[in-house]
């Protein structure tokens, strides 16, 4: 018999998104099909995966993982160096924690200043995570944006409460814009919608679909990444087809199932092989739904996704 | 696929005589398609028509039983193509890999830990389903052998593969009554196969590495009247085999090709030598459409993610899941440890207690029964009010484990909280928590301090 292989059909494809000055630098997006289905369609760039660097020493990793950091958890410009010459990350994630009011309220100013000299430092894209209320978070990339003018940096996170000043700074000063979904399609939209209507390109704007980790959650992003790829995709739908980034590794190492021993749990085996597996599983699922961009923290995790991306794709 | 009651209605008689029980045979068609009565209940149909009708109602997947008795499992019966179109069926079985030339010694600890092996999550028991038993010795004793020392210490549904078919056919006698799946029938053996089936009832695998050679082998046992088969297709290399499950799936669902409308059997373990990578290879299969993993390193650490992922993909979307209603202890609390409430929807659960675990303020939380919905669908929908907060708080024995009548309910109903003291009574306090699950290890420290 011959067998006619079955296939879908694609109306649309998303943004590209720039992550560098010029031209020659990363990008991410541009697939014109669903996740590793290059079988069906076009997917011109491979998601990439960034390591993330703390702008202060993290007090509540697991030792199976901090210790491949310990070193550098004082300068984040060694960390980020550290993170790409050895650890094989694509792109840099600064997250910036002190920026919170109860984490040590770093200013503004300061932070800006931080993020360009992690900029200045390395030579892959970054991204800028801030933590906190969303107001301050909002003053921040303020200056952040300014500082780091016309560099294409991505900076994260920007809501329906806070769009406009978070718009305007990416608008003014040519960057790129994450904004945060609360696993819903219909909210994912209407931010975009808001955005663009400020006047954001589209194809500045990136979507977090707020990820949980392996065993808390993720099957819901799962479900709402793949809708929102396949509105993108085969509905040519405009404003869902932003790229996707998941800011994995800190709802990954945050849980107790990669922090209590062996000792305490035998029945869940080898503490550090099972927190390169939560982190793998969960990253591997965010990648299958659709993720771009994924944040990442253990070595040998980043090594084995990597892996999987250049096989698959 | 499932016809449609209209499509079902010009199969019928027509002749409305009421012997099913049903007024007219519309009405009898429209109860068939919603699957609530069956079609036996008209006795005028001819064979022809049965045929075709329960042929149509069979799922695009076709459901199959390995195994026997209470530890037998079923896989298939899958419609969609992704879990949002509706829910993924029946969850994929792990099955752990025994050799038969292996120590004695050794294949008893696998055997001991799969047996054992048992997570309790969101009130499900996660378990393995089944265990391969490879003929690497090629030996016919050796085999038989060790499938009955296999068999004597386990329940658990069997996967018997072997190379030689006289080997699998001495095995398929002897083990019948355990309805292993037998793996593999060939392109090559076929008639072979059909009359194995036939005589032993077990389920089997078909291996073809194309497309093409699975069709082969599936249309002539169908042809024979054998439904219970299970397809291994493909070359044991990661990449092509993610691509064949898929084809596979689509060609079930969107072709309705009954061809390859049979669950699947992917083996991560014979894609690499490396247990990490093995293990997220068989993640991969969880969510793109394998039905049997069998996997060769079961090592606790590898397991018990993949369960744990496994459960994730295979909820119900529709449904939400829950978690039990009680007070959930989270470090070690005692009578000055704050108590929180939210409610059984088992994200808003995880959220919680996640933050409150990070926080690491010791505290008390209770988790209210309201059908899994988060706290403002069950306030919107009158689950979570006062006067049933109350009696819930009441019942629940929290007032004899804390000195101080206070509890913390979530930002979000903030209007509660003057109804709700006054439900409570008896010198209760009602403090008002964050709105955002985010801001509750900054809340904990500023009020247990």
């Amino acid at each position: 018999m011959s067998f006619q292989v079955p296939k879908n059909t694609y109306t649309g494809k998303i943004n590209v998104l720039k992550l560098s000055k010029d031209n020659t630098g990363i990008k991410v997006g541009g697939e014109a099909a669903l996740p590793f289905y290059s079988f069906e369609g076009e997917i011109p760039n491979k998601p990439i995966i960034a390591i993330e660097v703390y702008d202060t020493k993290p007090s509540d990793w697991p030792q199976v993982v901090s210790k491949y950091y310990s070193d550098v958890f004082d300068d984040p410009v060694k960390w980020a160096k550290k993170s790409i010459s050895e650890y094989g990350a694509d792109a840099i994630c600064l997250q910036l924690a002190s920026i919170n009011p109860d984490m040590g309220d770093m200013k503004p100013e300061e932070a800006a200043e931080l993020t360009k000299t992690v900029r200045e430092s390395i030579d892959r894209p970054l991204i800028v995570y801030g933590s906190g209320p969303m107001e301050k978070i909002a003053a921040v990339m303020k200056k952040v944006s300014e500082k780091n003018k016309d560099s294409n940096i991505l900076m994260g996170w920007v809501e329906e409460d806070n769009y406009k000043t978070m718009g305007a700074s990416a608008i003014g000063y040519s960057n790129n814009l994450i904004a945060l979904n609360p696993l819903d399609v219909n909210i994912a939209k209407q931010l975009n919608i808001l955005l663009t209507q400020l006047g954001l390109p589209a194809d500045r704007i990136v979507m977090d679909p707020s990820i949980s980790g392996l065993g808390y959650g993720i099957e819901y992003c799962y479900s709402a990444m793949e809708r929102l790829k396949i509105a993108a995709l085969m509905q040519d739908d405009k404003m869902t087809q932003m790229p996707m980034i998941c800011n994995l590794a800190p709802e990954v190492w945050k849980v107790k199932e990669v922090k209590e021993s062996e000792e305490q749990y035998p029945e869940w085996g080898d503490l550090e092989e099972r927190g390169i597996n939560w982190e793998t599983i969960s990253a591997m699922s965010t990648l299958m739904a659709g993720a771009n961009m994924v944040v990442m923290r253990h070595p040998k995790a980043v090594n084995i996704i990597k892996e999987f991306i250049e096989e698959l794709l | 696929m499932a016809l449609s009651g209209l499509e079902i209605f010009k199969k019928l008689p027509k002749t409305n005589c009421k012997d099913c029980g049903f007024p007219t045979c519309l009405a009898f068609a429209m109860q068939l398609a919603a699957g609530k009565v069956e079609l036996e209940k008209c006795p005028h149909i001819s064979e022809e028509v049965k045929e075709a009708l329960s042929e149509a109602s069979q799922p695009p997947i076709l459901k199959v039983e390995i195994g026997a008795g209470n530890d037998s499992f079923v896989v298939g019966e899958e419609t969609v193509m992704f879990r949002h179109d509706r829910t993924f069926v029946n969850q994929n079985a792990f099955a752990v890999t025994v050799e038969d030339d292996m120590d004695s010694s050794k294949i008893e600890e696998i055997i001991k830990d799969v047996n054992e092996i048992a997570y309790e999550r969101v009130g499900q028991i996660l378990k393995l389903d089944a265990i391969c038993i490879k003929n690497k010795s090629k030996d016919k004793d050796k085999f038989l052998e060790v499938t009955d020392k296999v068999a004597s210490l386990t329940k658990i549904p069997l996967i018997l593969v072997s190379s030689d078919t006289e080997i699998l056919k001495s095995a398929a006698g002897k083990f019948k009554e355990n309805k292993p799946l037998i793996h593999a029938a060939t392109a090559d053996n076929i008639d072979f196969f059909i009359a194995l089936g036939k005589e032993t009832g077990c389920p089997i695998a078909v291996r073809g590495k194309s497309f093409e050679d699975i069709a082969v082998v599936t249309g002539k046992m169908r042809e024979a009247g054998i439904k219970n088969l299970v397809i291994d297709i493909g070359s044991r290399d990661f990449k092509d085999d993610y691509y064949n499950q898929i084809i596979l799936r689509m060609a079930a669902i969107k072709q309705k090709n009954r061809l390859f409308g049979y669950p699947t059997i992917v083996f991560p373990g014979e894609m690499t030598d490396d247990p990490l990578k093995e293990t997220l290879i068989a993640s991969v299969f969880v969510a793109k459409y394998g039905s049997i993993i069998v996997l060769s390193n079961a090592s606790h650490q590898n397991i018990f993610p993949l369960m744990v992922y496994r459960q994730n993909i295979y909820t119900d979307p529709r449904r939400p899941m829950q978690v039990e209603q009680k007070i959930y202890e989270i470090g070690s609390p005692d009578e000055n440890s704050p108590v929180l409430i939210t409610t059984n929807f088992s994200l808003t659960y995880f959220i919680i207690s996640g933050e409150v675990e990070s926080s690491k303020v010791p505290s008390w939380l209770l988790v209210m029964d309201v059908e899994g919905q988060s706290v403002l669908t069950a306030w919107a929908a009158g689950k979570f009010v006062p006067e049933l907060i109350a009696q819930f708080v009441k019942k629940s024995d929290i007032a004899e484990k804390v000195k101080k009548k206070e509890i913390v309910i979530p930002g979000y109903v903030a209007q509660l909280q003057g109804e709700l003291e006054d439900e409570l009574g008896d010198g209760w306090k009602v403090v008002v928590g964050p709105r955002e699950a985010g801001e509750v290890p900054k809340f904990l420290k500023e009020y247990s301090a």
